[in-house]
């Protein structure tokens, strides 16, 4: 009996300790830790406000945010591409966000209309040369890549990449699905060799010597050059970074970014968590742990990114490209990019 | 009608048997029927859309994978058990456990140690270049590394292990008996081989190749590193890039009738034979010595699966983790997710053999065609890529969740939310469900070899069912069970797509740490966590290669 009495006491003092424990958050994030980490620890220590992380692929993510439904623990869904929180939005498993904060450091091209997600960096989508064989004058356009002159010079990765998915969405977008299919064609003529590995790997290609143009995104080139290893450092050497279409619409931007989920339980800590990682120690963390860039205009660049120059970015709002990825895809199965 | 109706009449109807089978076989096979029910979704013309491109290369890619990897392991597996289990040659002992090396290793940890190798920019092709002065691709050949031929050659270096495994568990079964029995009859050493040890270690051997086949099915990171396109890659691609999980969970349930059918057709072939042990009189293995160029020959095709598929990914496992530096590498929480894998893959282990040996003892004493079929569809989780069936687990686990919370909030009034989704409780089902085929298929393979006239004695004599199989089979099949262990075990810890999405809230382990880094293109850093999967894989490879050895009956210790 006063064992019982014991546990009973043990219990009761464990549900006390639930109800009166510090705020927390719970995040679902397709992010990689080591990246989020940071970002989610000056939180904790700034509000005293304790994060759980769980971090795996977004398309599970989402499925399993799908089947929770309103029973899901998670408060926060993190995403490296607007691609999955178009595809979460449309599910309905999140709920809009009025926050002024969000909607005054954001710019409106970086977050969609009704405030279900946020984006949080920016990365832009451009053509990385080799600085032997390619004069810079050589380069204008993204759609200038499918021009017969660059036969066997293009490395590209596969278009189950939602980056590729996303930059199709921006041909769609602003030349149409007709063009759009040409353009893909062109590309797939002018491949040096099947798609294979991740950007990383074809700007190593374009260095290497196996491709004189590659299509990559700027923070793995950013990667490179603030590599721990002299090799990756040597090999980046010889390689240029070139912003496309700087005469139109400007280069190709793609987000990371969060919203909130409708079976969101800590709904306050949630939108402070979204509010901070729109704030200056936040862009700053983001800009300097991966060389992208801040969505918070003015918020200051990492020094290797300010390097690479100013340019100009597209203004077609990013969740124009969530929209049309599925057309990508089937684009891509019709020209035979793999 | 039953198969031993002198028992079946003359002792009690084991009824809870029945219950036990029909209970676990449907709580695995309950997410194999989440993935198969989406095939009655409408696909809104996707399926034209994929037959008019691309899904002709999925089929042939997939074939082409699997008869090329059926092949290699085939070959590699049962030659090598052979060799060692009955032959001498310098090296044979060794052999007997590096043998299963190779198994500790992901296939997607040996793909990118090896792709980024041998790569055109890779340092071997660099170096080439340097060394010889050519320019560019086209100075000189060198093969495609990301090929269907490069992802066979991986494949068959890291899954030959599970035919090797189980073929040799199967030889050292062997009565030397029936051998012997076969030399004195005339036979020679080859024709013995072929016409005895074969045929009695086939039900082995095939469950050991059906688990090849079915890893190579599922696999998506190895032949997403070689750019080969299969149905697995596409299930990802028609999921994620085109939106549309029904047609991807279609593809998924295809894929699984596809080894449904493969599985029938062995059945089939196999017909009404049987063979039995018919005897436990075992005795040292009369191994034969070999000498010249025949043991230089042994050597080399024993060692060199090891060498390729162990000791040359495991150097540069290691030479990334000295790069990076060791502090860093094995420093910080690193211990922690250490011991989150060991425990999950011991418990998963654990659970997938009891599970496994419930339903292979059942299906013997109720040989009816409900039961075979629950045990069969209950094994068809292994096919499927594992994200698929890993949102075809959390389906009914989070139906059964609501059910408690609802309950809960009846009697208290608040509800507690979802208990079990999120749990440790969670991922060990997810492992059981995943890998219950590779240790059913070893037990049951090893199980039908126990004859049942053994079994009808021991019930004869009075033992009850479960005594029986405590007395009488169990010891019989020690080494199978221990095999069956180690092979669950090895899958759990190297175990990605189920862990990383069920997991708890700040909870990882070897394999997502390792996943976290590669898929972030920083592969050095992923060395040290991928070196753990091995090493802490090989403690029990090691332990329980031992034990397989001793396990043969009449073995002194």
């Amino acid at each position: 009996m006063r064992l019982f009495n014991r546990f009973a006491l043990t219990a009761a003092a464990c549900l006390a300790a639930t109800a009166v424990s510090a705020a927390e958050v719970n995040v679902y994030s397709a992010r990689k830790d080591h990246l989020l980490k940071p970002v989610l620890d000056a939180f904790t220590q700034e509000t005293g406000i304790q994060v759980n992380l769980l971090s795996a692929d977004a398309t599970q993510l989402l499925e399993r945010l799908k089947s929770e439904g309103k029973d899901s623990p998670a408060d926060l869904f993190i995403t490296t591409d607007v691609v999955h929180l178009h595809a979460a939005r449309t599910a309905g498993i999140l709920a809009p966000v009025n926050s002024a904060v969000l909607t005054k450091n954001i710019p409106a091209k970086y977050h969609d209309p009704q405030g279900y997600w946020f984006g949080l960096s920016a990365r832009a989508r451009v053509i990385f040369y080799a600085k032997d064989r390619v004069k810079p004058s050589e380069l204008s356009t993204m759609e200038d890549l499918a021009d017969a002159k660059w036969k066997g010079r293009i490395c590209v990765r596969s278009s189950s990449s939602s980056y590729n998915q996303s930059l199709m969405g921006s041909l769609i977008a602003h030349d149409g699905e007709q063009k759009a299919e040409a353009w893909a064609k062109g590309i797939v003529a002018n491949m040096a060799r099947k798609p294979q590995g991740g950007d990383t790997d074809q700007i190593q290609a374009v260095a290497a010597g196996q491709c004189d143009v590659a299509i990559a995104n700027t923070y793995y080139y950013g990667g490179l050059q603030t590599s721990a290893k002299q090799a990756d450092r040597d090999a980046v050497a010889k390689v240029g970074l070139f912003f496309p279409n700087q005469d139109g619409r400007g280069a190709h931007m793609n987000v990371s970014g969060a919203g909130m989920t409708i079976s969101a339980k800590n709904k306050a800590e949630a939108v402070k968590l979204l509010e901070f990682m729109a704030g200056p120690s936040a862009q700053k963390l983001f800009a300097e742990a991966n060389s992208e860039f801040p969505v918070v205009p003015g918020a200051k660049l990492s020094p290797t990114v300010e390097a690479w120059g100013k340019f100009k970015a597209e203004d077609i709002n990013v969740a124009m490209l969530g929209e049309n990825a599925a057309r990508a895809v089937l684009i891509f199965d019709r020209v035979g990019w793999r | 009608m039953p198969a031993y109706p002198h028992i079946k009449n003359g002792l009690s109807t084991p009824l809870p048997w029945l219950l036990a089978v029909l209970v676990l076989a449907g709580l695995a096979a309950l997410p194999v029927l989440v993935v198969a029910a989406n095939l009655l979704a409408p696909s809104q013309g996707t399926w034209t859309h994929l037959a008019q491109t691309v899904l002709g290369d999925y089929v042939v890619n997939s074939l082409a994978l699997m008869g090329g990897v059926g092949l290699g392991v085939t070959l590699g597996g049962v030659g090598t058990a052979w060799l060692v289990t009955m032959c001498r040659f310098p090296g044979s002992r060794p052999l007997e456990w590096a043998l299963l090396l190779p198994m500790a290793m992901p296939a997607y940890v040996v793909a990118y140690a090896y792709t980024g190798f041998l790569d055109y920019s890779g340092p071997l092709q660099t170096g080439l270049r340097a060394l010889f002065g050519w320019k560019s691709m086209r100075d000189y050949w060198f093969p495609d590394i990301r090929s269907l031929g490069g992802a066979i050659t991986v494949m068959v270096m890291v899954l030959y292990p599970y035919v090797y495994m189980l073929a040799r568990a199967a030889f050292l079964e062997q009565s030397v008996c029936v051998l012997e029995a076969s030399r004195t009859l005339g036979r020679g050493p080859w024709r013995s081989f072929f016409g005895v040890a074969l045929p009695l270690a086939r039900a082995s051997i095939i469950a050991g190749l059906a688990l090849a086949l079915m890893e190579t099915l599922n696999d998506f990171g190895t032949v997403q590193f070689f750019a080969v396109d299969t149905f697995t890659t596409g299930i990802y691609r028609t999921w994620l890039g085109m939106g549309q999980p029904a047609v991807a969970a279609q593809l998924g349930a295809v894929l699984m009738m596809f080894v449904a059918v493969l599985i029938a057709l062995e059945r089939l072939s196999r017909g009404g034979a049987k063979s039995h042990h018919t005897t436990t009189r075992y005795r040292r293995l009369p191994r034969l010595a070999l000498t010249g160029w025949r043991a230089a020959l042994a050597l080399a095709f024993c060692a060199l699966p090891v060498v390729l598929g162990f000791a040359v990914p495991a150097a540069m496992l290691a030479v990334w983790t000295v790069e990076v530096g060791l502090a860093q590498s094995f420093g910080g929480d690193f211990l922690h997710l250490a011991g989150n894998s060991l425990i999950l893959a011991l418990a998963a282990g654990l659970a997938a053999v009891t599970v496994a040996v419930v339903l292979a003892y059942a299906q013997r004493l109720h040989p009816g065609p409900l039961v075979r079929l629950a045990v069969r569809v209950a094994s068809l989780g292994y096919a499927v890529p594992g994200s698929v069936i890993a949102v075809g687990i959390m389906v009914p686990l989070i139906a059964l969740d609501r059910q408690m919370a609802q309950t809960v909030e009846r009697w208290t009034g608040a509800s507690p939310g979802l208990l079990l989704t999120g749990t440790v409780f969670a991922l060990v089902y997810a492992y059981m469900v995943r890998f219950l085929a590779v240790s059913a298929g070893s037990v049951e393979a090893s199980l039908a070899k126990v004859t049942p006239s053994l079994e009808a004695a021991a019930r004869t004599l009075g033992c009850g069912t479960v005594a029986a199989l405590k007395r009488v089979h169990l010891p019989m099949i020690k080494g199978s069970l221990l095999s069956a262990t180690l092979l669950v075990f090895v899958d759990v810890m190297k175990e990605l797509p189920a862990t990383l999405i069920m997991r708890p809230f700040n909870f990882d382990t070897l394999a997502t740490r390792t996943f976290t880094f590669a898929s972030d293109e920083r592969l050095a850093s992923a060395g040290a966590p991928a070196l753990a999967i091995v090493l802490v894989g090989l403690i029990p490879v090691l332990l329980l290669s031992r034990a397989i050895a001793k396990s043969r009956p009449g073995e002194s210790e």
